[in-house]
């Protein structure tokens, strides 16, 4: 089908992205609803279970050669130092020690767009690579890394971003802690001074989140392996096309001389997005040596070198209307970039949540001296969502109107920024079917439980991107057989992305799913599609199978035509066959028709069509929060989470609940559990393992309801799916902070709620 | 295992060909890692010294009776992974916080990362790969794929084994002793809820 080249501008996080994109030349027929469907929107399995419940799925993690050498990295032990020597005469005189590099002894690779380098002589935070050793095993490579001896001038470091903000902090950069591109960013409109000026209830609070990190189970790993010139790196990544340009260009080579594959990967959640250094020095050195080389990190280096979720010390300024519209709403914040440049900010569910003519925000994103942030599942927006709706909480309570009542109160129709409209705004049905779902009825006085034990109910808004884009492309072809393939250049992370593209061909070429294979995860045998980010993925990918899958459709009924001599008006396509409408005898196989046609494979790539101009493509929910506090130990216990969402169509409704599911649970994680721990006389972290730093388990699961309140939206594409990935764990740190409240009595303005905090609160020793 | 098979109900003849790379017909292993059909590869292979250790070691893993020479400080999964090539079990923290190397020792479930191989010495070991029955799947594999107990899947390995071994002990818990027994097997996808409906739905299954 003819294809058409596009300027496509869409949100990737909170930067605006402008590209080209081909598109399909024609408007493609949208997806029937998911009612008149067969298989999408379906519980089906998800098609790699087998494997993966096997052990016989092979991760980066498990990928090995015979004659495989492997890789450890010596890390920094100082937050901010200057290597003054390297001495490795030792760590090379250990038996099975292959090759050691470091900045003595390797070219200079820039790293982070030109503010370090691979190798770089000053040290940053602790954790920051200085030499790489390959050895025969891990173990002696571990060995190795612990017997070269370096010579470090330690620096004044600073740890806490408002403390490095200020005129007299250790520079980390030459510049400054506040780089002068994106560094201090603004936001305003309307005259948020004019609003406060005629509010009626004027509420300020500061509130703190701590560093999180993403800790996934497969740790950060690759296998690099050189045919000659030609370089293939099996990686752990959210992104094999970003992997591979990155490498290419660090390494100097063309990019068809590099391929990344990833057929399995063991979770990121934004950590995996970007090449990692490990993967650069690992292709060095096997290069040199002539052996595949393996580089796995270990739980310690993976809490502090390969990104977290950066902190906030927000500062927020509400005003209000009696009757509960919102006057003005103000933001400063600071947030912690880590050493190098990163995104640290939190103001968009302020600026676009809530209906509010006059706001303001002034972000700060700092360098300090801790392992720099990565994405980490709605960057910034689950930080915001908690300060913003804890203080909405509690002007609603000044205002004595229901949280509920408030929030539906300032329910902004329209995108206040371009005056657009959404393609769809589902978030009134979202409250109401969430709000009985929960019984919100319930709710009490904040406070007001009888004994120890207090219940509380709590609830907070989201709003994401997440509606893809183009470019991305999907080759699907089918054989002699009738059976399909499809290739993507996508990877699954965990999400279910293999099943959703089986099903959507499935769902079209009317064939059983168990027909279809799936290949994904590889730069060299499949068409482009994007990183898996922001909740893109599936709306990105799908509409191009979908396309890819048509067009293969059309091109088996064109060829039925002229095999049966019938017009193709005549013609009627159902479960892979096609037959005459009032001569059903008269019918062929697909298999039938690729065959007769002397084809042995029909091929098509299709594209992901152009999302209607003119509007702003959001997702949109609502979480409550059914929560006991116990006043005596301070314990939380989360009883129950409502997830109401307008997601546009469901895929797969196995796989989605399970993706919300662990957005809620990763929430609340957040919320009650995760920090990382600076010692702020030493700068260094004092829980880099998964005993210290709390993740939620089993035991922390409460009863969850997924609630999907939208159809597809076919403003955003002929599939009309969008990202559940980030949607699902944006409200649920500021729903269970709501109910926590409204449990007390008392507010905490930081995260995590400990114990601890909950009794200081109560004035209770701790 | 190719990615052609990535489909439901693909043969099952394939896993076994999965599972029974490594450890399953081979009786004694020395320094291991197995086939290698590239000359050159063989021969750096026998060059290098591969976890040579000097310490003798018998067990069984997977039903088979296995000797392998290890050192001291070979932990139990460095000896399944690296010697045996059984790479369903996982290793996400090594240090014991995770879960994600539970194999069971002798029907209990034990993390492997924190065990030394020589501490198995005559014990029998069960892997991943060894809970299928012929073409078979366990009934706590088949409930994991139907109940969708599993996101990424890295840890998956481990919280089936941790499954099975709540079910060896207690073939009917209730939902609450299913969320203690297997509170000592993280999932960061956190995908606990169908995880939990998992175990559930095997215990019916195997009662019947
Ligand atoms: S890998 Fe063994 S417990 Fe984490
Ligand atoms: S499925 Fe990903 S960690 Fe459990």
């Amino acid at each position: 089908m003819a294809q058409k080249i596009i300027r496509s501008q869409y949100h990737l996080y909170d930067e605006k992205i402008d590209t080209m994109a081909e598109v399909p030349d024609s408007e493609l027929k949208p997806l029937p609803k998911n009612k008149d469907l067969k298989v999408i929107g379906k519980s089906i399995p998800r098609i790699d279970g087998n494997e993966k419940v096997t052990g016989a799925a092979i991760y980066t993690f498990d990928k090995t050669f015979v004659n495989i050498a492997h890789g450890r990295t010596l890390r920094s032990p100082y937050p901010f130092a200057t290597i003054t020597k390297i001495d490795t005469s030792k760590a090379e005189k250990l038996k099975g020690v292959i090759k050691i590099i470091h900045t003595y002894n390797t070219n200079e690779i820039s790293w982070y767009w030109g503010n370090s380098k691979l190798f770089d002589k000053t040290t940053r935070y602790e954790g920051e690579e200085v030499a790489f050793v390959v050895a025969e095993t891990e173990a002696i490579a571990e060995k190795a890394v612990r017997l070269i001896k370096v010579e470090y001038k330690e620096l004044d470091f600073v740890i806490n971003p408002v403390d490095a903000a200020k005129e007299d902090a250790p520079k980390i950069h030459e510049g400054g802690n506040i780089p002068k591109r994106r560094g201090h960013s603004t936001y305003s409109r309307g005259d948020f001074e004019e609003g406060i000026k005629n509010a009626d209830v004027v509420v300020e609070e500061k509130y703190i989140t701590e560093v999180a990190v993403h800790n996934p189970t497969e740790p950060f790993c690759s296998v690099v392996k050189w045919d000659d010139e030609q370089l293939t790196i099996w990686d752990s990544t959210q992104g094999i096309f970003s992997v591979r340009d990155s490498i290419a260009s660090s390494l100097k080579i063309p990019q068809s001389k590099v391929r990344v594959i990833t057929e399995y990967m063991g979770g990121g959640f934004g950590a995996k997005l970007e090449a990692g250094k490990y993967s650069v020095m690992a292709a060095l050195v096997s290069k040199e040596i002539k052996r595949p080389v393996k580089v796995v990190l270990d739980r310690r280096e993976m809490n502090l070198a390969v990104g977290n979720r950066p902190n906030s010390y927000q500062t927020i300024k509400v005003g209000a209307k009696r009757d509960g519209t919102l006057m003005a709403l103000g933001l400063t914040n600071y947030g912690s970039m880590g050493a190098y440049p990163a995104g640290a900010g939190a103001h968009w569910p302020l600026r676009s949540l809530y209906k509010c003519e006059n706001v303001t925000t002034s972000e700060y994103s700092v360098f300090t001296n801790t392992g720099r942030a990565r994405a980490f599942r709605a960057p910034g927006h689950v930080q915001g969502t908690f300060a913003l709706e804890s203080i909405l909480d509690d002007v609603a309570e000044k205002l004595k109107i229901n949280p509920l009542d408030f929030r539906i109160k300032n329910f902004a129709p329209i995108d206040q920024d371009s005056e657009r409209p959404y393609t769809s705004k589902k978030l009134l049905e979202a409250y109401e079917v969430g709000a009985k779902a929960i019984g919100w009825e319930n709710r009490k006085t904040s406070g007001s439980d009888k004994g120890f034990i207090k219940r509380g109910f709590g609830l907070a808004s989201q709003i994401w991107w997440g509606g893809g884009y183009p470019p991305a492309y999907a080759t699907v072809k089918m054989n002699r057989d009738g059976s399909v393939q499809v290739l993507c250049g996508t990877q699954d992370l965990g999400t279910g992305t293999y099943t959703i593209i089986a099903q959507v061909a499935a769902e079209v070429l009317e064939i059983p799913i168990e027909k279809i294979d799936v290949l994904i995860g590889d730069t060299q045998a499949t068409p482009y599609a994007p990183s898996s980010g922001g909740s893109n993925t599936a709306p990105s990918i799908t509409p191009a199978v979908y396309d890819g899958a048509l067009q293969i459709k059309e091109k088996l009924m064109s060829g039925a035509s002229a095999l049966l001599e019938v017009s193709q008006e005549k013609l009627v396509y159902s479960k892979g066959e096609i037959f005459e409408s009032d001569n059903k005898s008269n019918s062929l196989k697909a298999s039938e028709i690729v065959r007769k046609m002397r084809e042995r494979v029909l091929v098509a790539t299709g594209s992901r069509n152009e999302s209607t101009s003119g509007y702003r493509v959001n997702t949109f929910g609502v979480q409550f929060a059914d929560v006991e506090v116990n006043t005596l130990t301070g314990k939380i216990k989360v009883n129950k989470i409502v997830a109401a969402h307008d997601i546009g169509r469901t895929l797969n409704r196995q796989t989605l609940e399970n993706q919300f599911h662990g957005g809620v649970i990763m929430g609340l994680s957040y919320a009650l559990h995760e920090e990382r721990v600076v010692d702020e006389f030493t700068g260094k972290v004092v829980n880099a393992n998964l005993l210290d730093y709390k993740i939620a388990t089993m035991l922390d699961t409460p009863e969850i309801d997924v609630i999907i309140v939208s159809e597809a939206d076919e403003l955003v594409s002929a599939v009309g799916a969008k990202g559940i990935g980030e949607p699902a764990i944006i409200p649920t740190p500021g729903a269970i902070a709501n109910a926590v409240y409204n449990a007390i009595g008392v507010r905490i303005n930081s995260l995590p709620i400990t114990p601890d905090k909950v009794l200081m609160a109560l004035n209770k020793e701790v | 295992m190719s990615k052609e098979n990535k489909s439901k109900k693909l043969s099952r003849r394939d896993f076994i060909g999965r599972a029974s790379t490594g450890a399953v017909g081979s009786i004694v292993l020395f320094p291991a890692i197995s086939s290698g059909n590239d000359k050159r590869e063989e021969k750096i292979s026998k060059t290098n010294f591969k976890m040579l250790g000097t310490n003798s070691l018998t067990l069984k893993v997977n039903g088979k009776k296995i000797s392998a020479k290890v050192n001291a400080n070979t932990t139990l999964v460095e000896l399944l992974r690296d010697h045996l090539n059984l790479t369903g079990t996982k290793v996400a923290c090594n240090s014991g916080e995770c879960g994600s190397c539970s194999v069971l020792l002798d029907g209990e479930v034990v993390y492997s990362c924190h065990m030394l191989a020589l501490d198995a010495q005559g014990k029998s070991v069960t892997t991943v790969e060894g809970l299928m029955d012929g073409e078979k799947f366990h009934p706590v594999q088949e409930a994991f794929v139907e109940e969708d107990g599993l996101q990424c899947g890295f840890c998956t390995p481990g919280q089936v084994m941790a499954a099975v071994s709540l079910l060896n002990n207690n073939p009917t818990p209730t939902k609450g002793e299913v969320m203690n027994g297997m509170a000592g097997n993280i999932c960061r996808c956190a995908a606990y809820p169908k995880i939990i409906d998992s175990v559930l739905s095997a215990s019916k299954k195997m009662k019947v």
